[in-house]
């Protein structure tokens, strides 16, 4: 393997998937996010990482459409979706695991997994897409019928991961997928999102508190603070940075 | 026992409408959270689109009467999908209460522009369909009574396919659930707002026209009573919860029946929301629906 395509920035730009430049997104009269800019290649697990507040989760609302933005755009795959309005956005293949897993309680998993292919029309690429979920969550067959709000936290996870699977995107924004969820399952949701990135090459933005985790599964990093990039570079590098580890990883 | 099983019989044909109304209080408070109080109106609409199409078609006939059904029903699912896109929808994200006023207001509009259009004087609808009267081990029942139950029936069944065996209805109960995560899902909930007024609009059109055959005057106020009356069904079933409406109605229209044939006839309205308030004492969230905290 030549490691010519090591960080080339030419060769990165060719290949992103997903830009954010200059993005301003304030609640009334609090700012929640001053100007962040990020960049996704194609193909990549991407992590954002930061305490509670720091604006993690409004950058992803605001790249799914669900929060305009005050200022700045968003580029996803060429094309500029900032003004787009969220079914628009998903239909381009843009999908974001919202945190809480917001999962539709009172319907079926059955359902639920319907629901992630509202906007697939060709049966066969949603049984495909169905197949594929149940080979990753296997558990999730067992429980088709069963309401989606009797399951466990995990399972629940599990879920609305394979319910953004069904929509057959391009690239998951994954919120806080470890949050809530018994310890062990944590490792298992953390393997199959390296399986899914592996699998399809699906790009992956991941929004974590739980930043080893994050560091570890991720090729890059932003770190977030009070709505502001603070840091960001290859996650090896910064799993092993003094500052970040003091802050974010314990000692 | 042959005057109860009559009062019974009467009072699930008035309750069949109460229903018919009540799934249209119970849809839209589910995917937007307020009562649109407009509702009773485009009841009233219904009744009037009725009385009009009677008018081109041969009376006393089956397919005429289902011809006059049909365009109610179709005139008032435009109706309730303008007063969504005219009214409400400019005030999504607007606080509920703003929108709940903006309902009395639309509520208002209709009644009068009715009296101004139509005028306040009560017309006889016309029987649209062939009457009959049937006796049976003493009871007396119009094939209108008849007719009410089985088309409150069969409009049920199908509002129940369309809500879970359809693509739209399964997108329905996701808006309701959680708005935001429909959007996630590729809802487009602007849309599946608009489909739910209309089909909620529709049941109300045919309530209209099958409570103008059982109580042939109609006027622009006509909606007021029964319209409160379905309100409460709805909120005594549980409100959102569509099986809750459907037994809310019947409830309702069946002690009310019974108590208006009693020698406490004048209060019937007391003695029936005596009734609800007794029901709701027990079971606050309604006879089906589910106490649950409210999202933050």
């Amino acid at each position: 393997m030549p490691a010519a395509h090591d960080s080339s920035s030419a060769a990165a730009a060719a290949t992103e998937i997903l830009r954010v430049e200059d993005l301003h997104v304030s609640y009334g009269a609090i700012s929640a996010l001053n100007g962040i800019s990020l960049s996704v290649p194609a193909g990549a697990i991407v992590t954002l990482i930061g305490g509670n507040g720091a604006g993690k989760t409004t950058t992803l609302h605001s790249l799914s459409g669900l929060i305009r933005a005050a200022r700045g755009r968003v580029h996803f795959a060429g094309e500029d979706i900032t003004a787009l309005a969220p079914h628009h956005i998903v239909a381009r293949g843009l999908c974001h695991v919202p945190e809480g897993r917001m999962i539709f309680a009172n319907l079926s998993v059955a359902e639920n997994l319907a629901m992630g292919a509202y906007l697939q029309r060709s049966p066969a690429q949603i049984a495909a897409a169905r197949d594929y979920c149940f080979s990753i969550f296997p558990r999730l067959r067992e429980r088709l019928r069963q309401n989606a709000g009797t399951l466990s936290g995990g399972e629940q996870q599990m879920l609305a991961i394979a319910r953004a699977l069904m929509s057959r995107p391009k690239f998951l924004m994954l919120d806080e997928p470890s949050l809530g969820i018994a310890p062990r399952l944590i490792s298992t949701i953390f393997e199959k999102i390296v399986e899914i990135n592996r699998d399809h090459g699906t790009g992956i933005l991941l929004v974590e508190q739980n930043a080893r985790l994050a560091l570890e599964i991720s090729t890059h990093a932003y770190v977030l603070e009070t709505g502001h990039i603070v840091m960001s570079g290859p996650s090896r590098e910064l799993r092993n940075n003094a500052q970040l580890k003091a802050a974010y990883l314990g000692s | 026992m042959e005057a109860f099983f009559q009062q019974l019989l009467n009072g699930l044909s008035l309750g069949a409408i109460y229903a018919l109304i009540a799934l249209g209080y119970t849809m839209v408070y589910g995917v937007l959270r307020f009562i649109n109080f407009a509702h009773a109106d485009v009841f009233m609409s219904g009744a009037f689109i009725g009385y009009y199409a009677a008018q081109r078609l041969p009376p006393g006939t089956v397919w005429g009467g289902l011809a006059v059904l049909g365009a109610a029903m179709l005139g008032c699912a435009l109706i309730g999908m303008l007063i969504e896109r005219l009214a409400y929808r400019p005030l999504r994200g607007a606080p509920t209460l703003n929108v709940l006023i903006t309902a009395i207001g639309v509520s208002l509009l209709m009644e009068y522009s009715g009296q101004l259009f139509f005028g306040a004087t009560p017309r006889t609808f016309p029987a649209v369909f062939p009457t009959k009267q049937f006796s049976l081990g003493g009871l007396a029942i119009s094939s209108n009574q008849l007719l009410v139950i089985a088309a409150a029936l069969a409009l049920v069944a199908a509002l129940q396919l369309i809500i879970h065996r359809t693509r739209i209805g399964t997108a329905m109960r996701a808006v309701a659930q959680n708005p935001r995560a429909a959007q996630l899902m590729g809802v487009n909930n602007s849309r599946v707002i608009a489909f739910t007024f209309g089909l909620g609009s529709a049941l109300a059109g045919a309530g209209g026209i099958l409570y103008a055959l059982n109580y042939p005057s109609i006027d622009p106020l006509m909606g007021v009573s029964p319209g409160l009356k379905a309100f409460t069904a709805a909120i005594l079933g549980g409100i959102g919860n569509i099986p809750g409406a459907a037994l809310g109605g019947l409830l309702l229209g069946t002690v009310e029946t019974f108590v208006s044939g009693s020698a406490l006839s004048t209060y019937k309205d007391a003695i029936a929301f005596t009734i609800l308030l007794t029901i709701l004492f027990f079971r606050p969230a309604g006879l089906l629906g589910r106490a649950t905290a409210e999202k933050v």
